[in-house]
């Protein structure tokens, strides 16, 4: 199927992604790996009269620690995430959920950043990002802003971006001793999105007991939320 | 509308003006009548149009030709050197990977990249390897076989 016709931009730099997205206002769409955008295209669901391919901005496409954050560009691929050695070493369960995205093929062209912008109620990453407490930077005309993933998630498709920012990168944290986190998904057959998709991470303390659980499900509901009466049945 | 661009298919550069709305696998069947890449759905979920972009496995259905503009792409036709099939298209011939054909190209794409990263895989891993691309024909069994005795033969 043949999506409508646009207008089709490259931007090089985040700079000038953002000037564009500003000048094209809201007939704009931001294009990254592609793998919700177009099959939303072709379906003619999305029809934006300007797309911004952002897919070729260097700068967005590296992971780095610094420390015990793991910071990862909005351009990172699944299948970077799922084979990095940082991430798991850094943050395993990360590129063991990666692993579960989609196929092969998928995640060689989908990215985290277009995955959360996304918000696709069925999706694993905002699972993970939520469970881990992690913080999505967004970038707009007038600088940087840090997003709790606590705030980020605000319904189905719908996320706390602004209009005209992007997200350009996404901080877990390390995890250190003590601190464990897993993720369990059951796959429908045919899409392999979660039809429920379970996110944990628990910190015990020196005796044994869990000093903080973090629960998060995907699949079930309009949008990721934490199961907060199961966090608070397993403190303590 | 049209944008120029340069695109080098199995190591012929062409140029072309498309409209950014024509997908990957249209150009590539339509404007250069590479119609070995099939389309089997609307989707992007069963592979049938799976080719290699700068050596990576693309689904051809999910990505606009103009963003192919200065890459390079291998599809099934590009496979066979000096008129000899290639190990996978041999391995498959042999071991029946294949009833109605329509899934193949795809599949033997798929197999290509992974070949490369995973040039001995185990018998799961060339299932997980291939989740990307469906077969409504064989079963599977046989294109599992195919890609193990490729590996086999190309090691
Ligand atoms: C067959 C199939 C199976 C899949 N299975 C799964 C699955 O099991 N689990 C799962 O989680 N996902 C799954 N997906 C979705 C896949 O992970 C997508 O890659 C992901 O949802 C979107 O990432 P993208 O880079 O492809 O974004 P795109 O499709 O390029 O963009 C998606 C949206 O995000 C916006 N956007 C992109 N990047 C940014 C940015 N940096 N800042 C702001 N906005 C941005 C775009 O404008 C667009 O609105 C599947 C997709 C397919 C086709
Ligand atoms: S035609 Fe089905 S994935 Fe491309
Ligand atoms: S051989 Fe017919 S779909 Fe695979």
């Amino acid at each position: 199927m043949i999506p409508n016709n646009f207008e089709y931009i490259r931007a090089n730099s985040v700079q000038e992604a953002l000037q564009l997205l500003s000048q094209k206002g809201d007939g704009a769409r931001l294009l990254a790996g592609g793998h919700s955008l177009i099959p939303a295209m072709k379906l003619r669901l999305n029809a934006p009269e300007t797309v911004i391919d952002i897919s070729g901005i260097q700068e967005l496409a590296s992971i780095r620690r610094d420390g015990d954050r793991l910071h990862i560009g909005a351009l990172v691929t699944h299948r970077t995430v799922e084979t990095s050695d940082e991430v798991k070493s850094s943050c395993p369960v990360l590129s063991e959920a990666a692993a579960l995205i989609g196929d092969p093929l998928v995640r060689n062209r989908g990215t985290i950043g277009g995955s959360l912008a996304h918000c696709d109620p069925a999706a694993d990453y905002p699972a993970l990002t939520l469970c881990l407490g992690a913080e999505i930077e967004a970038t707009g005309p007038s600088g940087s802003r840090t997003i709790a993933a606590d705030d980020f998630f605000v319904g189905m498709f719908e996320t706390a971006l602004q209009s005209g920012e992007m997200i350009t990168r996404v901080t877990f944290p390390v995890l250190g001793k003590g601190t464990g986190a897993a993720y369990e998904k059951f796959s429908h057959p045919a899409s392999r999105f979660a039809v429920v998709g379970v996110a944990a991470m628990v910190t015990l303390d020196g005796g044994g007991n869990c000093n903080s659980v973090r629960v998060a499900i995907t699949g079930a509901g309009p949008s990721v939320f934490r199961a907060t009466k199961v966090e608070q049945a397993l403190t303590g | 509308m049209g944008h120029s661009i340069k695109v080098t298919v199995n190591g012929v550069t062409h140029e072309a003006t498309v409209e950014p709305r024509m997908l990957l696998v249209q150009f590539l069947r339509e404007v250069l009548l590479l119609t070995g890449t099939h389309i089997g759905c609307d989707t992007s979920q069963c592979g049938a149009c799976t080719v290699l972009v700068d050596g990576v496995a693309t689904k051809s259905c999910t990505m606009f030709a103009v963003q192919a503009d200065g890459k390079e792409i291998t599809t099934i036709e590009g496979l066979a050197a000096n008129g000899d099939l290639h190990p996978l298209q041999k391995a498959f011939w042999e071991e029946h990977g294949l009833q109605c054909g329509f899934c193949t190209p795809g599949v033997i794409m798929s197999s290509y990249d992974f070949l490369k990263r995973n040039p001995n895989p185990t018998e799961e891993e060339i299932r997980h390897a291939l989740e990307g691309n469906y077969c409504r024909c064989t079963g599977y069994q046989n294109i599992v076989k195919a890609v193990k005795k490729a590996a086999q033969s190309m090691s």
